[in-house]
């Protein structure tokens, strides 16, 4: 501080004043960084323990009901003698009917939207219409199913309308999966065959199709584990939770493993719990097995086709 | 394009290319066929819901139905009043926004922003197979886990209550909330968040004074893409809600929602052309106009106001 001059002194404390404000206005910002950082990382941890603590309390719930009777049984009245042996026929039964109607419609459709339409206004609405189907209810799916499937076509309360209606459910999900998988193969692709002489169709189904065939099967696989889960469509369709047999053709009545699990679940009794969570791992179970199935397929099949 | 190629050079087979074209026109038509039942399906729900509301609001007048506050289809005297349905929704689905809303929005962050590749990578399944799990599932942990736990701190609690739907309500929508945010903020150019470091910003005030807001249309909609799919929810709010249809805001106390009441009505068997049988139409006509409305708002808010980053 040699300095003389006064103007210069009190610049320089003015400086000072100022650094001191920053390293004090600092302090405050990085305590908010840290802060911050600390609350979104709890939000995340919390979304994970969820989850953990969700499988957990089934797993723990429902284990010791778990045996080689529970899959043999059929429903009873009796919490200790109930099984799920028409509930897992019955989905089994709607999934594989939903799967033959859906996926090729799902795929055609999309071929269609995606390789084969000229994009005119036509085309553009059908994309209008699936974007809006998608974020349609389930339950208005089920409504759609019992006013047109079980009584205008006249299949009754049978795995014929469950099928149809879960099929008409996912249909938007597939088509949508398929588009996208379709338009991330390479142009050049389509080019160059188009360049050797092959016809629109051609060129689609040589070339596009099975380059684009693990992500078409991966959303099917995942539109159909969400379509095994779905309880609300199938109540209004007519999935009653008491049957004794298990189904022999596409008309008889059905049940599925969420209806059940629905009933169990509903009723006030511990042992009636219990069951609900036996059969809550047997429907994670298959519904984890589908998904893993989907990744399996993806990678399997992505080696394959590398550009 | 292929139709107008006429084969000139005379080694061709016209005939051979006349059957492949002809063929192909069957495969288009096929598929377009394919493609138009969407449409089919939306006109279908449309004209079902319109023709069988039409006959239920011949017996109950449309203004009562939407202004009364009674709803009791079940039991003399009949009262078709739907205000206590929509309000047991409103009351369950807004719960669940409020517990879906801040901790997916956050996650979200966490994900795009300060989670390391590996740390993503595990968490990013983790989310998804929360959405994957069916809704009866969380209907079952509703009953099970969360309303004990609610009736330990409020011993009023109903055994089936609002709050307890809520909860695992906001536990499925938020996946997708956290799912779309986080697209939206990956997709904010890396040049916004270099010149805010280049001001000397911490990152904290880069992501939130920068990216979210500038990623806000597409996180706004994901809110109420959140809060319409929690409004056409149904199982696991027909397990834990209850069925009791009440004008009242407390969430400790047993509510009905419009699905709830579908599926109510539809466990038991009601007889094809009855007043019973009818309503369920009105109410999921009422349930669909609703979440139509939602996510065609959301739509035009991704539109209107979603920025391009040239």
């Amino acid at each position: 501080m040699t300095s003389s001059d006064p103007q210069k002194t009190a610049a320089l404390t003015q400086t000072t004043e100022l650094d001191s404000q920053f390293v004090d206005n600092l302090t405050r910002r990085r305590l908010q960084a840290t802060l911050f950082h600390g609350i979104i990382s709890l939000a995340t941890a919390a979304v994970v323990t969820l989850l953990v603590l969700l499988l957990f309390k089934i797993w723990h719930d429902g284990q010791s009901y778990l045996n080689w009777d529970f899959l043999k049984n059929f429903p009873s009245r009796a919490a200790s003698r109930a099984g799920i042996a028409s509930a897992l026929a019955g989905s089994m039964a709607i999934i594989t009917m939903t799967a033959m109607i859906s996926v090729a419609l799902g795929i055609g459709a999309a071929l269609y939207l995606e390789e084969l339409a000229p994009k005119t206004r036509a085309g553009r609405f059908i994309e209008m219409n699936i974007a809006n189907l998608c974020g349609v209810p389930s339950l208005v799916y089920g409504i759609l199913g019992l006013a047109v499937f079980v009584r205008f076509f006249g299949f009754g309360r049978s795995i014929l309308a469950a099928g149809f209606t879960l099929a008409i459910m996912i249909l938007p999900i597939i088509i949508i999966a398929s588009r996208e998988s379709l338009r991330s193969v390479p142009n050049g692709i389509r080019m160059a065959a188009l360049a050797l002489g092959a016809t629109r169709w051609q060129t689609t189904w040589h070339h596009l199709l099975p380059a684009a065939a693990p992500g078409i099967l991966t959303g099917i696989i995942l539109a159909l584990s969400r379509a095994l889960g779905e309880a609300a469509p199938l109540i209004l369709v007519g999935g009653v939770t008491y049957i004794a047999f298990l189904p022999e053709s596409a008309f008889d009545s059905f049940t599925t493993l969420p209806i059940q699990i629905f009933n169990w679940a509903g009723r006030p009794q511990e042992e009636f719990h219990g069951i609900a969570a036996a059969a809550i791992i047997v429907l994670m179970g298959l519904v984890l097995m589908t998904n893993a199935l989907a990744i399996l397929i993806r990678s399997r099949m992505e080696r394959k086709h590398r550009w | 394009m292929p139709s107008s190629t006429l084969p000139q050079a005379g080694d061709l087979n016209l005939q051979a290319i006349l059957r492949v074209n002809w063929r192909e026109l069957l495969i288009v038509r096929f598929f377009q066929l394919c493609a138009w039942i969407s449409v089919v399906t939306s006109f279908a729900i449309i004209l079902i819901l319109t023709i069988e509301s039409s006959a239920f609001f011949k017996t109950v007048p449309f203004w009562d139905y939407l202004t009364g506050t009674n709803w009791s289809p079940l039991i003399e005297p009949r009262s078709f009043g739907v205000l206590p349905l929509i309000c047991g929704t409103a009351v369950v689905s807004l719960g669940a926004c409020l517990i879906a809303v801040p901790i997916g929005l956050a996650s979200a962050i966490y994900l795009a922003e300060y989670a390391s590749p590996v740390t993503r990578r595990i968490i990013k399944p983790t989310v998804e197979l929360l959405a994957g799990i069916p809704s009866v599932v969380y209907g079952y942990f509703a009953v099970t886990t969360v309303t004990p736990m609610l009736q330990r701190f409020f011993p009023s609690t109903d055994v089936f209550n609002a709050a307890s739907a809520a909860i695992v309500l906001g536990i499925m929508v938020l996946p997708m909330i956290t799912t779309l945010c986080d697209d939206a903020i990956r997709a904010t150019p890396r040049s916004l968040h270099e010149g805010g470091f280049a001001l000397a910003a911490t990152k904290s005030e880069v992501t939130i004074g920068i990216l979210v807001p500038s990623a806000m249309s597409a996180i706004m909609a994901s809110f109420i893409l959140g809060f319409s799919r929690a409004i056409g929810e149904t199982m696991a709010v027909a397990l834990a809600a209850g069925s009791t249809p009440t004008m009242g805001l407390n969430p400790l106390t047993s509510m009905q929602t419009m699905t709830g009441y579908i599926v109510q009505v539809a466990m038991g068997d009601v007889p094809h052309g009855t007043i019973e049988y009818q309503s369920i139409f009105a109410v999921a006509a009422t349930l669909f106009v609703m979440t139509l409305i939602l996510n065609i708002f959301s739509q035009y808010i991704v539109r209107r106001f979603t920025r391009s980053w040239e």
